[in-house]
């Protein structure tokens, strides 16, 4: 018998990314990664920077998320997130350019709280993106 | 009775004029088949933003978040799109038509704008409003990063109670040779009615629901800019090509009718040489009989 399976998209102001029926689904919720099985309860978080992946078989996807919601209702799973991208989209050395920036702001002494943020976010999403970009070409 | 060089000069200048327009017209449909690809992509997001914000809305107390709480102060501000060029028909003109009805339907002296395209700001530059402020020359590289700018500055502008309700007009795009002007309220949100019989889910929220609104909200805010100026910038080039379309007809016409003038022109001069010739070889023959 066929596992049970959950409808999974994921869609960012450009694009639908991902629409496709798969096992399972991680995701970086606001207090932790969760996963997501079929039979889930309804659950409606937000998301961090980072990696989501899903599972069709043994075959696994990650992409780098950041600025979203995840949604679960019965045996859907809606991802919406200002970003998202596979591993082969991601420019390495940009991000890695990235994170020096936000490690250099972060540990300046500016008390100004937006710049701290702003550098934080900035951190958290290299780091994504670089997790992601260390997972090597989808497929 | 223009000279045969002048006609052909005229010719020429025409036809070069006419493969100006082709070529634009020929640009603005590749551009306008993207563009109108870029909303269709929108569509998911968009859609499963305002469920998301109208199922919130029921579980939540909206008017505790300031971005959906009515204010009475009645102050308007108003955000104007237009694109940055013209030879685009009546597509800027209808839209500073329907902002200049709309200001004068508002109370003047609250009243605020904002620019987005370079045909608004030099209209509104020569006037006495105020421009609170403007953006320009985006729209060839239009990202969701542009939309991000603007929503924010707005959101700002509304926060900090300069204004109490913010309004969009701008060109929908309906069709490649029909656009739309709408009008549209901003801010504060009036999420989408969530039907009577629709199932509302209870869900278990991360942190919870009220911090969830609010970081949806501004996020919708900025989809609806973002739509606006795809709508705005994909109704651009169907105007754009259809004006184009039209001009490059006009020219075609115009050259037709330059060319028979020429002929006729250049029949008549054969006709007076004739008349020429033959009546100096009457005169000849004549002298010669004489």
């Amino acid at each position: 018998m066929a596992e049970p399976r959950v409808r999974f998209e994921l869609a960012t102001p450009n694009r639908l990314v991902v629409s496709e029926d798969v096992e399972e689904v991680v995701a970086p919720g606001l207090q932790g990664y969760f996963g997501v099985l079929p039979g889930h309860v309804p659950f409606l978080t937000s998301l961090q920077s980072g990696e989501v992946s899903y599972r069709i078989g043994r075959t696994e996807q990650y992409l780098a998320v950041s600025g979203g919601f995840a949604e679960v209702q019965g045996d859907r799973v809606t991802i919406l997130a200002e970003r998202a991208e596979r591993p082969e989209e991601i420019d390495r050395e940009r991000a890695l350019r990235a994170r020096q920036r936000a490690e250099r702001r972060l540990q300046g002494k500016t008390q100004e709280e937006i710049d701290y943020t702003r550098a934080l976010t900035a951190f958290s999403r290299a780091l994504a993106r670089l997790q992601v970009a260390g997972r090597g070409p989808s497929r | 009775m223009a000279t045969l060089r002048d006609i052909r000069r005229r010719i020429r200048a025409v036809q070069s004029t006419q493969k100006i327009t082709r070529a634009m017209k020929l640009v603005a449909a590749a551009k306008l088949r993207r563009a109108q690809e870029r909303i269709l992509e929108a569509r998911p997001y968009a859609h499963k933003m305002s469920d998301l914000l109208g199922n919130l809305a029921l579980r939540t107390a909206p008017e505790r978040h300031p971005l959906l709480a009515r204010r009475e102060g009645g102050r308007r501000q108003i955000v104007i799109i237009t694109a940055d060029k013209g030879l685009c028909g009546a597509f800027n003109t209808n839209v500073i038509r329907r902002s200049l009805e709309f200001i004068r339907q508002s109370e003047e002296a609250s009243l605020t704008l904002v620019v987005v395209g370079r045909k608004a700001r030099d209209h509104y530059r020569r006037r006495s409003w105020t421009v609170k402020s403007e953006m320009l020359g985006f729209f060839d590289r239009l990202a969701y990063s542009h939309a991000a700018e603007l929503s924010t500055r707005l959101i700002q502008d509304y926060l900090t109670e300069e204004t109490d309700e913010i309004h969009l007009i701008y060109n929908e795009f309906r069709s490649v040779s029909v656009q739309r002007v709408v009008r549209e309220q901003l801010l504060p949100i009036t999420p989408a009615a969530v039907p009577a019989d629709a199932a509302v889910v209870d869900y278990l929220y991360e942190p919870s629901a009220d911090a969830i609104l609010a970081a949806l909200l501004p996020r919708h805010v900025t989809i609806q800019a973002y739509r606006a100026l795809m709508e705005s910038l994909a109704a651009e080039y169907g105007a754009r090509m259809t004006a184009m379309e039209a001009a490059t007809k006009n020219a075609s016409e115009m050259i037709d009718l330059l060319t028979i003038q020429y002929n006729k022109a250049r029949q008549e001069r054969i006709t007076k040489e004739l008349l020429d010739i033959v009546g100096g070889a009457e005169a000849l023959r004549q002298s010669a009989e004489a």
